[in-house]
């Protein structure tokens, strides 16, 4: 059989294939280095410059937009903000997403509408779910205020005080993120074999925790690395509820990284010193990649 | 129990929908009541509907909203099927390069290039265009990696079968390949088309006016240019905004989930 495939084999001439690949490369290699090589390069250039907007032109000022920034009380809000963000977001919505894929996946009843209804935010407009979020979260006429009202609680302004507007918007990003999690988590349970399950409750482990701890736990691993690494990342890119709820306000108590990203580039046009935000960007994002490879390598291999 | 557990959370998840619904039937001084009852008194009215529909351009948001969609999924695919085809099943100089290419702009995200982006296209004159809103998202080394890797598991024969019946690489990729390759595909066009319908970054920042605003947009404008506190109406644009997206959703959700999951690697 397979001889015969050999013999019959068309295989084009090697000076034929060469070609047919790079013309079929040649499209998407323009469009490549057009429209992301060379932009991102000269975001990374723009850093080190003082470009504005308008401005006749522009001189190579090394690293003084970085400098600037170590001085910048706003960046260095938005970067803590982002952080705080960030440390309530990834751990909530991971936590929260494993035990309701764990809860879900435990019987047949239900699966389809359960997860149906969690991913729902995920599929939802993001600037319309945050308005729909400003009137739930609203001091006087919100129902979740209405609510509390009934306990005899005196609701806060939540998104208009400085002291809870990062928490409503973490709270907020917990309630778009859990879903896209708790997909990824379904989809790592679904390939652990039941057959592994059985054999240790065989094997006398009887308590579902104790199941847990020793047989999915680890091999839930890769997934649970993937998505620690790709709840962050996605946490630290929080723009939409930011741009449309408040601005970064009030007070700056909600402003955070890519925000002041945009301000400053589109805003105010000061595009070098918003290059260089952007390039904390990008070296944070870049850091919990690098992360992921390197537990990646050492830890979670259970193939 | 764990059905209850379940259920309760799940009603609790759905909160947003239901008072956004709720209130974008209500008057005005329904809603400054702040009552606890999600049904309207006296079933509704659709008033707030009306208004939107008079102040707001919402179909064009909706048609910009799928021309953009369309558009960018269309180049999507018309530079990465046949790269990573090329990528995946024939031997050609630089094609480790490419790869590798490919590798490390998956670590870029998109906000990163913005800024020159946004120079260029605003010095060529071209800012609120289709064209500006389309370009920028047009390469995505993501669907070439997920092409790439997907079209490796194809077999070999069915290439060779039709080198045999005398087709050129090119209708071998968008006849042989592409069919076969239609899960990867539907995954791919799903994940794409809920990014950039939802994506508010780039549209902000090279759309001004309601001519070429995505639904995201237009949300935003109409919040913060006509509607202020009139929750009722803000309600009822948000609706419609979101409806198309999660109709489609409720739909197809198999294979929403499914192009989620596949595709989660990119976020």
């Amino acid at each position: 059989m397979s001889e015969t495939m050999a013999l019959a084999r068309p295989r084009l001439g090697a000076g034929g294939e060469a070609l047919a690949g790079l013309m079929l490369c040649l499209p998407a290699t323009l469009a490549y280095l057009l429209l992301l090589l060379l932009p991102t390069l000269a975001a990374v250039l723009l850093a080190f410059t003082d470009y504005e907007l308008g401005a006749p032109a522009l001189a190579w000022i090394g690293l003084g937009n970085f400098e600037e920034l170590l001085g910048d009380q706003g960046f260095r809000i938005a970067l803590r903000n982002t952080l705080v963000y960030v440390s309530i977001v990834a751990p909530v919505s991971i936590a929260g997403a494993l035990a309701l894929a764990l809860l879900i996946e435990a019987a047949a009843r239900g699966r389809a509408l359960f997860r149906a209804v969690f991913f729902l935010p995920v599929v939802s407009l993001p600037v319309a779910m945050a308005t729909a979020w400003q009137y739930l979260l609203h001091p006087t006429i919100g129902p979740v205020n209405a609510v509390l009202a009934q306990f005899g609680v005196a609701g806060p302004a939540w998104l208009t005080s400085s002291d809870t507007v990062l928490l409503s918007l973490a709270f907020i990003g917990i309630w778009e993120a859990i879903g896209f999690n708790l997909v990824l988590f379904l989809a790592g349970l679904t390939a652990i074999p039941r057959e592994l399950h059985q054999a240790a409750e065989v094997d006398g482990v009887t308590s579902a925790w104790e199941r847990f701890r020793l047989v999915t736990w680890p091999l839930l691993g890769p997934t649970t690395l993937f998505v620690v690494t790709i709840t962050m990342i996605r946490a630290v890119r929080v723009f939409d509820s930011v741009a449309v709820l408040t601005q970064g306000g009030p007070n700056r108590a909600s402003e955070v990284l890519l925000y002041t990203m945009y301000t400053e580039g589109f805003t105010f046009f000061r595009l070098g010193y918003s290059a260089a935000i952007t390039l904390v960007f990008l070296a944070i994002v870049l850091a919990l990649m690098l992360l992921q490879t390197k537990v990646l390598d050492k830890r979670v291999h259970y193939g | 129990m764990r059905l209850l557990f379940l259920a309760a959370l799940g009603l609790l998840f759905l909160m947003p929908y239901l008072w956004m619904i709720s209130a974008s039937l209500k008057p005005l001084d329904e809603i400054f009541r702040a009552s606890l009852d999600l049904w309207p008194e006296g079933g509704g009215t659709l008033r707030n509907y009306a208004r939107v529909l008079e102040h707001v351009p919402v179909l064009q948001y909706l048609w910009n909203g799928v021309v953009v969609c369309a558009g960018i999924l269309f180049f999507q695919l018309l530079f990465a099927v046949p790269a990573g085809y090329a990528i995946a099943k024939l031997h050609f100089p630089g094609r480790d390069l490419l790869f590798g290419a490919v590798m490390l702009g998956l670590l870029v995200p998109y906000h990163v290039p913005a800024l020159p982006l946004y120079v260029g296209f605003s010095a060529l004159g071209m800012l609120n265009t289709y064209a500006a809103l389309i370009a920028p998202s047009v390469i995505s080394v993501f669907a070439i990696f997920l092409f790439r890797q997907f079209f490796k598991s194809l077999p070999d024969e069915l290439i060779h079968a039709a080198r045999i019946d005398g087709m050129g690489e090119l209708s071998i990729v968008w006849r042989v390949i592409l069919p076969n390759a239609l899960p990867a595909a539907t995954a791919f066009a799903i994940f794409s088309v809920v990014a950039h319908w939802n994506d508010l970054f780039w549209p902000l920042i090279v759309v001004s006016g309601a001519d070429r605003a995505t639904p995201a947009l237009g949300v935003l404008t109409f919040r913060s240019e006509e509607a202020g506190d009139d929750f009722g109406a803000l309600m009822a644009a948000s609706v419609i905004m979101t409806a198309p997206l999660v109709l489609a959703f409720l739909l197809a959700q198999r294979r929403f989930v499914e192009g989620i999951a596949t595709t989660g690697l990119k976020g």
